[in-house]
């Protein structure tokens, strides 16, 4: 995918960050949706609570539109050059079985990878008030990766097996 | 994205869903596809009630049932004489035809060769995983002679349907190849093939993660195919034969007139449609 121009100023950064946000809170929310219906609940609440994380930060990007008087512009040109925005799970990294450490590396895969995105950004803003929101909204990111962390200390390693299913959907002989 | 759609007053991919929520394995390729079906349906702004979603059966077609479009979820192999005759029936409508590579090139394989023949202006999306997800990973048409599996031991020995190919000679307008994980590249390639006049085909490469999981691999394989489209037919052949399956893009765009039926679709009264069919 090509990318698109990098956000120029507060409005376009802003309507960027909105776009990330939503798409990432959408697409937790979803996944939790698909462990829910495959009955691995412990996942599915994890990645609802993502789903909340991500909520969080797209009211709190929303109030800083509201503060700048931003108005929302054409959605299209992403600067990213990811396939989707760089907060956004990948569905196909998927597994029924997944454990909860296994989604919480998702996650942090995911916050690291906007922390970037916006950390890059600051580096290239060409006025001082788009850096420092770049910078802000990095630091908003680092602070999820640092939570996720927090959690990851907490959940035993996957075993080896994760993936064996004394029940397996496959039609045997 | 909603939120700037909404405030530019624009059609977002929601807009396109049903309040069905998919009953996919964690990690199927299809969740994937649905989302790029509906971004390029809100990309194109059209409206639900313009488009119908035809399938046939499988897990892949689903898709209808998931979305707010007109859908018809039909039956095995038939989507395409369905979407071809609605389409004929009702030229105004957008219509998309979607399903498994067993669906349709298995029992829906003359319909495909004739779908392509007719040039009907119609979108079919396969979602190709190699394999028959609903009932159980049964080896499909496009399966590698070796694949290996509890119902193949030592692979099927046959060589693989070549779908791409076979579109090509046999008239498809359009003919693309696409990965599931792919979202801005197959979005944009569902776009162009909705938009191109006469059957556009496209092969959406899309992993079954439940009983393909070598193929959580693709996504290391798969690249932009390096030379752009061709309007040439033997020159698209000699390149979808001479790859290994993995360059995406699309691949050949023809000038075919597409087919059309000459009939101007009046509205009629359904009652008196519903006359012609007492026995
Ligand atoms: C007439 C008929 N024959 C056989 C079946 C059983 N059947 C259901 S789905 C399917 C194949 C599905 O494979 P594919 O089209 O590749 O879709 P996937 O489930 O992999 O998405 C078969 C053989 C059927 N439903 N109807
Ligand atoms: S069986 Fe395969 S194709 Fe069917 S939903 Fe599961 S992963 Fe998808």
């Amino acid at each position: 995918m090509t990318a698109g121009p990098r956000p120029a100023n507060i409005a376009e950064l802003l309507t960027h960050a909105l776009a990330l946000e939503i798409e990432a809170s959408e697409r937790y929310a979803d996944l939790a949706e698909q462990m829910k219906s495959h009955n691995n609940l412990r996942i599915a609440k994890l990645f609802g609570k993502m789903a909340d994380i991500e909520k969080l930060h797209v009211d709190h990007i929303r109030k800083m539109i509201e503060r700048h008087g931003v108005k929302l512009s054409e959605p299209a040109n992403y600067y990213w050059t990811s396939p989707e925005g760089p907060e956004t799970t990948d569905p196909l990294d998927l597994h029924y079985l997944m454990t909860p450490r296994q989604a919480l590396e998702l996650a942090r895969h995911n916050e690291a990878r906007a922390r970037d995105y916006y950390a890059h950004l600051a580096t290239d803003a060409q006025d001082g008030e788009t850096r420092r929101m770049a910078q802000e909204l990095a630091a908003e990111e680092e602070e999820h990766v640092a939570l996720i962390d927090a959690w990851l200390a907490k959940v035993p390693e996957t075993d080896a097996d994760w993936d064996e299913d004394d029940d397996p959907p496959f039609l045997q002989d | 994205m909603n939120e700037t759609a909404v405030a530019l007053n624009k059609p977002t991919p929601a807009d396109y869903r049903s309040g069905i929520k998919p009953i996919w394995c964690p990690g199927c390729g299809d969740y994937s596809v649905l989302l790029e079906i509906t971004k390029a349906l809100a990309a194109l702004e059209l409206p639900a009630a313009e488009v119908a979603i035809v399938s046939g059966i499988g897990c892949s077609s689903r898709i209808p049932a998931y979305s707010s479009c007109y859908g018809f979820h039909g039956v095995h192999g038939r989507a395409l004489p369905v979407a071809t005759g609605l389409k004929v029936a009702r030229p105004d409508l957008t219509v998309i035809a979607t399903g498994g590579d067993g669906d349709g090139f298995s029992i829906g394989g003359n319909h495909f060769l004739h779908a392509c023949r007719r040039n009907v202006d119609i979108t079919y999306i396969v979602m190709d995983n190699q394999v028959y997800g609903m009932t159980k990973g049964q080896a499909s048409p496009t399966t590698d002679p070796d694949w290996d599996s509890v119902l193949t031991p030592g692979g099927t020995g046959i060589r693989p349907f070549q779908p791409l190919v076979i579109a090509l000679a046999s008239g498809a307008n359009f003919v693309a190849r696409g990965f599931a994980g792919d979202p801005a590249g197959t979005t944009e390639m569902i776009i162009e093939g909705i938009k191109h006049p006469g059957f556009s085909f496209i092969q959406i490469l899309s992993p079954c993660a439940t009983f393909r999981p070598d193929q959580r691999e693709w996504r290391n394989l798969v690249r932009p195919a390096p030379v752009p489209f061709t309007t040439d037919p033997s020159r698209a052949a000699n390149r979808i034969m001479t790859d290994d399956g993995f360059n995406l893009g699309i691949l050949y765009r023809g000038d075919r007139p597409p087919y059309e039926s000459g009939r101007k679709s009046e509205p009629r009264d359904i009652d008196a449609i519903a006359e012609e069919f007492v026995l």
